[in-house]
């Protein structure tokens, strides 16, 4: 038995009055990929962006229960979350790099971590732009303006710009969503190449994508977790009717 | 019937349209007609570079730079007074305060921009003026600093209200990218938000500069009218708004200082129009 990365009981989020998780009780191991399905409005998105608590951006959001990375409550008071956020990274739906050049996207991350190695900053620039498989692309290209990159390679550069600073986690909320197919394919197998040395946990409606990429699966809907285990169990032999219903395609 | 109202009513329209610039136009060629003339009496270098003016001695000497470089003295200091407080102020509204605050100091800044500017001038030389010759030991507190302050009282609104909004409208993807990757606060505003605002906050100082450069009645209260080259922002001086203020009711229509006042309104007019087009081009390049 691997040691859970984050050990999550009876786990409740809110906006405000509406509460979008309602007890959740799951176990998320080290160095594997667990994927997160439900339907739209399940909580999906709520769960994964509490683990990083990137929704404390958002007013009146408010989350309860044990939330443990690594055996500490990440929402206890003496948390330094500025730390926590850099020990798990995230990519989000829609790519969303900083209007600077490539190279300044990165080295942007190094020197807020205090980074000021010139020599230091172009290596670990070179270094995650090839573990995100896109240095290829842009090696010759690297003071051009991010923005003018395509989707996919976006993307990239926003997983490129997360192992940077080495974290220990990484949180994809639907990172392929806004991406064509090609693009999808890249992304996936760069998850399937980290999953080697970080635990990543993938926010997907896309249930093939879910299938390729985790080895764990967690079903969500309305707020509740009503499935978890192997992905391979869960899309073969649901022991749920509801989660047989979504993953054979009769909701959702 | 129908087809007929719609004629006339997107024909009233054309017509108010067409009567704004119809009007500026106007101006402008009044100003140039009243103002050109100057020009048969001194050389434009004279009237630009020129060190007195003494429009009613004989002959008259109507040198402006005294003026130019009193506007551009008065207009510097406010706009280095009002830069950081302005954009501090709108990083504050715009990412730190608390809602309640947030809306208590938006109003206080409508309301700041709400005090008509013969009133700001009244109060500044009641309290400022005393206050700037008691701190520095000047023989009068009626001096280029003193205008400085009281101006950047009233650049400080459009600074805020623009460089606020322009720090609004970065996509909130930016912030959660910089949060994600472990920034703090301070650093994803400075590294992230404010570059990304750039444009705009650029925008509004140029425009908040622009209102400082127009302004007459103020500044007119508080500088001391002293048509000389400044030496310091501890001397008086005179704007180029407030000499045509001042002097308009006493030049005689038609007479060579009445021309030289209309140069000097041609000379405000592009100073004004160069930084409402600069400010333009940022606020277009945001978008």
């Amino acid at each position: 038995m691997q040691n859970p990365t984050f050990e999550i009981k009876a786990m409740r989020a809110s906006y405000g009055a509406k509460e979008v998780l309602k007890g959740i009780d799951i176990n998320i191991l080290s160095n594997s990929v667990t994927a997160i399905i439900g339907p739209s409005g399940c909580g999906k998105s709520t769960f994964i962006r509490s683990l990083n608590r990137i929704n404390d951006l958002i007013p009146n959001f408010h989350a309860s229960g044990d939330i443990l990375y690594r055996g500490e409550d990440i929402y206890s008071g003496d948390v330094d979350v500025v730390d926590l956020r850099r020990r798990i990274g995230m990519v989000f739906q829609k790519p969303n790099p900083f209007p600077k050049s490539i190279y300044d996207n990165i080295a942007y991350v190094l020197r807020v971590h205090g980074f000021d190695m010139r020599e230091m900053i172009d290596e670990i620039v070179e270094k995650s732009l090839r573990k995100a498989a896109l240095w290829d692309e842009v090696k010759d290209n690297l003071k051009q303006n991010a923005l003018t990159l395509s989707g996919g390679q976006q993307q990239r550069l926003c997983i490129a710009r997360t192992l940077a600073i080495e974290p220990e986690v990484l949180l994809f909320d639907e990172p392929c969503s806004a991406l064509d197919p090609i693009s999808t394919a890249k992304v996936e197998e760069l998850i399937h190449q980290l999953k080697q040395n970080y635990t990543i946990v993938i926010v997907t409606h896309n249930m093939q994508q879910a299938a390729r990429v985790s080895d764990h699966s967690a079903f969500f809907l309305m707020g509740e977790l009503i499935e978890f285990g192997k992905t391979q169990d869960i899309f073969t032999k649901p022991v749920d009717a509801r989660t047989e219903a979504y993953i054979t395609g009769r909701f959702g | 019937m129908r087809k007929f109202k719609e004629f006339i009513i997107e024909k009233l329209i054309l017509i108010c349209g067409i009567a704004s610039i119809f009007f500026v136009a106007l101006i402008f060629l009044f100003l140039l007609k009243e103002g050109l003339a100057v020009f048969n009496i001194v050389s434009p270098f004279q009237f630009l570079f020129g060190k007195s003016w003494y429009p009613i001695s004989d002959p008259p000497q109507l040198g402006i730079l005294p003026l130019i470089l009193g506007s551009l003295l008065v207009t510097l200091g406010a706009a280095i007074i009002s830069i950081p407080i302005g954009v501090g102020c709108a990083i504050y509204i715009a990412e730190v305060a608390p809602l309640k605050i947030k809306e208590v100091l938006k109003a206080g800044i409508e309301l700041l921009a709400a005090i008509p500017s013969v009133v700001l001038g009244f109060i500044g030389m009641v309290t400022l003026v005393p206050l700037v010759k008691n701190i520095f030991h000047l023989p009068t507190g009626l001096t280029a600093l003193s205008g400085s302050i009281m101006l950047a009282f009233m650049a400080m609104p459009t600074i805020v209200s623009i460089a606020e909004d322009a720090l609004y409208s970065v996509p909130k993807n930016y912030k959660e990218g910089a949060f994600a990757l472990g920034a703090t606060h301070w650093q994803t505003i400075y590294r992230v938000m404010l570059p990304a605002a750039s444009s705009g906050i650029l925008a509004a100082v140029m425009l908040g500069i622009g209102r400082v450069i127009g302004e007459t009645m103020a500044v007119m209260m508080i500088t001391g009218n002293a048509a000389v080259l400044p030496q310091s922002i501890f001397v008086p001086v005179r704007t180029l708004t407030a000499t045509i203020a001042a002097e308009m009711g006493e030049a005689v229509v038609g007479g060579e200082h009445y021309f030289a006042l209309f140069a000097i309104g041609i000379v405000l007019f592009i100073i004004s129009f160069a930084i409402n087009v600069t400010a333009d081009f940022f606020l277009h390049k945001r978008q």
